[in-house]
């Protein structure tokens, strides 16, 4: 479709670039696809959702209560929300800085994925904060040092504009501007180390939120080492972001692909699931580390035990060995389908962290409203379709011809 | 390869610039604890269940009036305090041994020597201040609620109806105390439950009461050591745990319990650039002989 378009004598540089070779007429006409109904009835129904909880308050639209203060917003958008962008400082640091060169085609979405993913973290934060026009307060004259929090804001806040400056030699490449592009490209190795440590810091620190709330987390999911698990699970999540999202977008996105180069996909998703499946198990040894120490056998055999068991074992070893298992045998199928187990594993562990295993010192369960969901998926549909107008129209699933790859 | 002296000052630039934001740890160790600020001793055998304390606490917080006020009916159910009433006063049965029957308890901010929230506090909203009181400014408060995570006591409220949503408890009447004058519960109790004072001073007034008559308290001063020391102390003649406070509560301060995280994050931050700096050389040097 679009390659007839191209041939047409538009050179406005707006259809070439926004509207995608298509004549205005054309491109609006494009909207209407089953798909597009469905996101824009989610974000019809979402948008007034927010608007409602600014008017009214958050007890307006939330289960959040007095013994419940966190709920959904900060369990999923920020807490998941962060762990499933880790893709892309695992990948730009493979890449980049370890230079291993055969996972070049997955840097860039990878890297797109970690900017949106964390542009909507701070979304979803911003629904979430009673007074979010005063988040300047920490950044600018009134330092929490001894806060927790205070280290996530920071290092949430540093590493999107850093996320933002690593997508930039796509932007400048579709902007056709050399130079800048040529600049930019020179601070890849710095922006990439920056970006990791930042990382480092932030995705344990919000496992380390939980360190002081010692009498209110179930015993089972209370450790010292939280805060490592949460790093070392998030590049478990990261990784598998990329094997997951790349097969997605090869398959959705294929005309965007450049037929002349080869893109290994295959091989690429066999290394990544070989990393995955030594930090899942180092993960799952570091989590019957972090239990032994506890000293709380007596725990495993109740409810919440079981439930606890299940993450071990189904959301934990199982991934690790079906990944190593999937990895010698080639079989790609199994690996994406493990790919996703593993995110949905990371996504259960934050849940629990953070609303499982704290109910259970509450008095009455929290448990979201429909409106809570609701929100949480309007962010996630709308960052969706951000990546999707990008990946469009920048360079980011193929190299530009005009810009060879120099590393 | 031979290392550029461009790439050393890069090296450099990222190692400093971490560096200088690693000055942490030491504020840390320095946290401030007087364990001898103004305090109050709540003596529960004394107090009778008038909830003089509650009419004056929302009057000096310009509060409103008071639910079901002189009416019995309010105990039937055990009430926490919210964002507009800063303290209550809940009724509990009292011990077997101990005459009466029934026991009251007023409920409120601690205000703990190394208080959890203050510390949670990205923006120092909440604070410990010098001269006692955990205050709040809600001018710098983001709303995150942290505090209500970390706080053992669930003291700070947040104002759920409200749009524009602050977080509120007890401060200790700081603004009177800075007059010279009692905390507004203290100055109207008319039985002697509440004795306003300095905290050394009335952990010996504490221990005396128990000392002259031990068959009449529980041998425990709540807030001696709960939490790692509270400014509210509390006397009963009825466990504690029946009074609906929390008894298995951490004696060392909360803040002691993300130390170990935060000291972290200087080594990260040192450790990291030219770590990865020196990988990325190693990279480069094998990718450069490979292309030879």
């Amino acid at each position: 479709m679009s390659n007839v378009a191209r041939t047409l004598p538009a050179h406005d540089w707006l259809v070439e670039k926004i509207f995608m070779g298509y004549r205005p007429g054309a491109y609006v006409r494009s909207f209407f696809t089953p798909a597009n109904a469905l996101v824009a009835s989610i974000v019809g129904l979402g948008v007034p959702v927010i608007v409602y909880r600014f008017l009214f308050g958050l007890g307006s639209v939330t289960n959040l209560s007095q013994a419940s203060p966190w709920g959904l917003w900060i369990s999923f958008d920020v807490l998941c929300g962060v762990a499933l962008a880790a893709g892309g400082y695992s990948m730009a640091l493979a890449v980049y800085v370890f230079g291993l060169e055969k996972y070049h085609p997955v840097v860039r979405p990878a890297v797109l994925t970690g900017f949106l993913g964390y542009f909507f973290v701070v979304i979803g934060l911003l629904c979430d904060l009673g007074l979010p026009w005063h988040l300047p307060v920490p950044m600018v004259y009134s330092f929490g040092t001894l806060s927790v929090m205070f280290e996530v804001a920071w290092c949430v806040c540093l590493y999107l504009f850093t996320l933002a400056f690593e997508f930039t030699p796509p932007l400048f490449e579709w902007l056709n501007w050399p130079r800048a592009r040529a600049l930019a490209i020179k601070a890849t190795i710095p922006l990439t180390i920056f970006g990791f440590m930042l990382s480092t810091m932030h995705q344990s620190s919000l496992g380390a939120l939980f360190l002081i709330a010692k009498d209110k987390v179930h015993p089972l999911w209370y450790s010292p080492y939280v805060p490592l698990f949460f790093f070392v699970s998030s590049i478990a999540a990261g990784l598998s972001m990329v094997i997951f999202e790349s097969a997605l977008s090869h398959r959705i996105f294929h005309d965007r692909l450049d037929p002349s180069a080869h893109v290994d996909l295959d091989g690429i998703t066999v290394g990544l699931a070989r990393g995955a499946s030594i930090v899942l198990f180092a993960y799952f040894f570091l989590k019957v580390q972090g239990f032994i120490a506890s000293e709380r056998w007596d725990l495993v055999n109740t409810p919440y035990g079981y439930w606890w068991l299940f993450e071990m074992l189904g959301f934990i070893l199982a991934p690790s060995l079906l990944y190593a298992y999937g990895a010698r045998h080639k079989h790609v199928g199994l690996l994406r389908a493990v790919a996703a187990w593993t995110v949905i594993g990371v996504v259960v562990n934050r849940l629990n962290v953070s609303l499982v295993a704290v109910n259970w010192s509450r008095p009455t369960a929290y448990i979201p409203t429909v409106y809570e969901v609701l929100v949480s998926v309007t962010i996630v549909t709308i960052g969706i379709q951000v990546f999707r107008w990008i990946v469009n129209r920048m360079p980011v699933l193929r190299d530009d011809p005009a810009f060879p790859v120099t590393h | 390869m031979t290392l550029s002296r461009r790439t050393f000052f890069k090296i450099n630039a990222v190692g400093a610039a971490a560096l200088a934001g690693a000055a942490r740890p030491a504020e840390a160790s320095a946290r401030m604890a007087s364990h001898d600020g103004p305090a109050m001793l709540v003596d529960t055998t004394r107090c009778i269940g008038c909830r003089g304390c509650e009419t004056a606490c929302a009057e000096a917080n310009g509060n409103g009036a008071l639910e079901l006020p002189g009416d019995d009916a309010i105990f039937d159910r055990h009430r926490a305090t919210d964002p507009y009433h800063y303290t209550v006063v809940n009724r509990y049965a009292a011990a077997l041994s101990a005459p009466g029957g029934e026991r009251f308890i007023k409920t409120q901010c601690m205000h703990c020597v190394e208080p959890a929230c203050a510390s949670a506090c990205p923006a120092k909203a909440l604070e410990k201040t010098a001269a006692g009181p955990v205050v709040y400014h809600g001018e710098r408060c983001l709303g995150c609620r942290y505090c209500m995570m970390a706080c053992p006591f669930d003291i700070p409220k947040f104002e759920y109806s409200k749009p524009i949503a602050y977080i509120k408890k007890c401060s200790f009447c700081a603004e009177r105390q800075s007059r010279g004058l009692l905390p507004a519960c203290a100055e109207v109790c008319p039985s002697g439950a509440l004795q306003f004072g300095r905290r050394e001073t009335l952990l010996e007034e504490a221990r005396k009461r128990i000392y002259d008559r031990p068959n009449d308290y529980v041998h425990h001063i709540y807030g001696e050591a709960e939490a790692g020391g509270t400014s509210w102390l509390y006397l009963s003649d009825t466990p504690f745990e029946r009074l609906g406070l929390k008894t298995d509560l951490s004696t060392t301060p909360y803040p002691a319990l993300t130390d170990t995280a935060l000291s972290a994050v200087p080594v990260v931050m040192t450790l990291w650039p030219p770590l990865l700096m020196g990988l990325y050389t190693f990279a480069r040097e094998r990718k450069e002989e490979r292309h030879e």
